[in-house]
């Protein structure tokens, strides 16, 4: 359903993104891995138009998007859930969840189906909807998680971009918020882009993996081969030094 | 009939070259990373992998030959350090230092899936038994089939080269029903059984997967109606990564290059310009999925040529012709590769001295045979006659040391070994394949 081809991303004189390519099909979880700094985040920011790019393609269901802007990018079906949650904090929570579904209240049945989503992100998220009048910025940092989650969620993508779900969380709410991921895929089959530094449970969870090194993908493959890969326990699956290295 | 991987197999070409191009960018990034020698050749030629754009932009990259692989002998074209692979092969080069290749432990699974899928596609299934008569060792063969056979579920026996009698034992006893050998193996085993009154009908064989050596349609015909089973070509080799390059399916119409994992290219073996589709030339491979031991732009020497039309059997994958030919001067004798400067190297090191040589290639009883003929020097003349005995049976077990097969060695008479153009013939094939 996504293809990209040969993209390339500057900031400034700095060439971050040189000559991507990957592609994901329908229902796939797609994880990039990759140290900070090798461009993943910005890869991401690409895709949905935040951050334009210097040459390259990019076919969403088989039409060009490289260069639209970000609102048009979202109407088509793509919703980024951004590094460190992003939620409007003086909002209540409800406030937060609708105006993710702001291309929805174009369309003539928009409230209605506005509706219907905003009860399967509380299907999903039953936290939030305890909490529907509260100020997103009282809410626990797993919370907001599920709340920026389920933001991107209002505006019914078939492509989410996931930007480091699990940074800064609590062990369980990290498996929690996993869990959600995996039902999207599984159940709504929703694409994921999953962007994660926890790479171990990243690959467990998806189907297949990019490795970003200084903006080139070294590897690339399903992800029980990329677990299976020195390389990526060396430097990305934090294996201790001893088993990979002492006899 | 059943396909092993059709997510792959079958994938629509768009699809396809996308997987290429991604596959193609992450191990040219990884080999300019990892290998010193791709590193320094692309900086001669001022190539960074960021030229690569499309598919085609693969042209711009040189060729990587069995030289480069010889000068770099043994590990320095791995792409991986040594603790992580898992297994090493070698095949024979040019000269008596043999080619090294190594496999990680994904490398072995993704060849176990590449073989799975040619003998999927010739038609083995999980409640076969397969005997292997491959020579299992430093040759890919016997291990890449053994492999494949076992991801499938099969039964394997692996029987190993040799002691026919035996083998045609195992097969009426044991029940074997697919055969894996060299083609010319096969016909031994046919010539065999018929010797001593064994019917091939009264056997349960019903697949033979041959491959190792270029063998003809009329000899598909004989195997076929001699041993009573459907026979099918594979191709491969152990610089690339041994059987699991191409494999015929059951409409035996060419063999299937599993492209989402090799990049095939022809070009022409005298200029290497790159040919267009359907031409004949040499076949050059671009490994995608290989950790260990990527190559690029490999030229194999074997002259084929590529078929991109759909085939009946579903698979999208191009089909390439049988290989009959060579661009160099390499023989294949029983599934092994012989190259002469092998043998020069042998002669002169036996005989410090490089008198003029021919070699014979003929088919004795079904096998094939090799002799070298050497034209009788004044040294050698000097000798006596126990020494003389004792020169040719020290080159004989230097070449078989060297080489790996045994060969007959004979002297003969100054100036009785054929010239044209004043040069004397090196090669004599007599064999009809």
């Amino acid at each position: 359903m996504l293809k990209i081809k040969n993209i390339n991303t500057c900031y400034g004189q700095v060439h971050v993104l040189k000559n991507v390519s990957l592609h994901l099909d329908e229902g796939e979880i797609v994880t990039l891995i990759g140290a900070n700094g090798a461009g993943k985040t910005t890869l991401l920011n690409s895709l949905s138009g935040i951050v334009p790019l210097k040459s390259g393609e990019i076919l969403f269901a088989g039409s060009p998007i490289g260069n639209l802007a970000p609102h048009k990018i979202v109407a088509l079906g793509i919703s980024q859930v951004p590094e460190g949650r992003q939620v409007f904090k003086p909002l209540s929570v409800e406030d937060n969840l609708e105006l993710g579904a702001y291309p929805n209240y174009k369309r003539k049945e928009g409230r209605k189906e506005v509706k219907k989503i905003m009860e399967m992100v509380f299907n999903l998220f039953p936290t939030l909807l305890e909490r529907r009048k509260q100020l997103a910025g009282t809410l626990s940092g797993g919370e907001q998680q599920m709340l920026s989650i389920g933001r991107a969620l209002m505006a019914g993508p078939k492509l989410l971009l996931l930007d480091e779900p699990s940074m800064g969380l609590a062990p369980m709410i990290v498996q929690e918020i996993f869990r959600v991921i995996e039902n999207l895929s599984r159940e709504k089959r929703t694409t994921i882009l999953l962007v994660e530094q926890n790479a171990r449970a990243s690959l467990k969870m998806a189907d297949r993996g990019y490795v970003l090194e200084t903006g080139r993908v070294i590897l690339q493959g399903s992800a029980s081969e990329l677990l299976e890969n020195r390389e990526v326990q060396r430097a990305y699956l934090g294996k201790d030094k001893k088993e990979i290295w002492e006899r | 009939m059943k396909i092993w991987d059709p997510r792959h197999e079958c994938i629509p070409r768009d699809e396809l070259e996308q997987l290429q191009l991604e596959r193609l960018q992450a191990t040219i990034n990884r080999v300019y990373k990892n290998v010193i020698y791709y590193r320094k050749i692309f900086s001669e030629l001022g190539v960074i992998p960021e030229d690569i754009q499309s598919l085609s932009d693969l042209t711009h990259l040189p060729f990587t030959t069995r030289e480069d692989l010889r000068l770099n002998y043994p590990y320095g074209m791995f792409a991986v350090p040594l603790r992580e692979v898992v297994r090493i092969h070698s095949s024979s080069g040019t000269t008596s230092k043999p080619i090294v290749v190594g496999y990680t432990k994904n490398d072995i699974r993704m060849w176990s899936n590449l073989v799975a899928r040619f003998m999927t596609a010739a038609g083995v299934a999980h409640d076969d038994l397969v005997q292997i008569a491959f020579h299992y060792g430093l040759f890919t063969g016997a291990f890449g089939l053994h492999y494949g056979a076992e991801t499938i579920g099969a039964s394997v026996i692996p029987m190993s080269t040799g002691n026919s009698e035996k083998q045609i034992m195992i097969m009426q006893d044991y029940k074997t029903t697919v055969l894996v050998c060299t083609p010319n193996y096969a016909m031994a085993l046919a010539g065999r059984m018929e010797k001593i009154g064994v019917d091939p009908k009264g056997l349960s064989l019903r697949v033979g997967l041959f491959g190792g050596e270029p063998w003809s349609e009329t000899m598909r015909r004989e195997i076929e109606n001699r041993l009573n089973l459907s026979a099918t070509d594979n191709y491969g080799l152990s610089e690339v990564i041994g059987p699991g390059v191409a494999g015929e399916c059951l409409h035996k119409n060419g063999m299937h290059i599993s492209e989402d994992a090799f990049i095939p290219e022809i070009v022409d073996p005298e200029t290497g310009a790159t040919l267009p589709p359907g031409s004949i030339g040499e076949l050059v491979l671009t490994t995608l999925t290989k950790e260990a031991f990527p190559m690029i732009r490999y030229r194999t020497g074997d002259i084929t040529s590529l078929d991109y039309a759909m085939c009946d059997c579903g698979r999208t994958m191009v089909r390439m012709k049988k290989t009959m030919d060579r661009s160099d001067d390499m023989l294949i004798i029983r599934g092994v590769n012989v190259f002469p400067s092998q043998i020069e190297e042998a002669i002169f090191s036996i005989a410090q001295d490089v008198p003029p040589h021919q070699l014979v290639v003929k088919r004795q009883d079904e096998m094939d045979v090799l002799e070298v003929m050497i034209e009788v020097t004044e040294n050698i003349f000097s000798l006596e006659m126990q020494k003389q005995r004792m020169f040719l049976d020290s080159l004989r077990k230097r070449i078989r040391s060297m080489v790996g097969i045994d060969v007959a060695v004979r002297l003969v008479e100054p100036g009785s070994i054929p010239c044209q153009d004043g040069k004397i013939v090196g090669v004599i094939d007599r064999r009809q394949l």
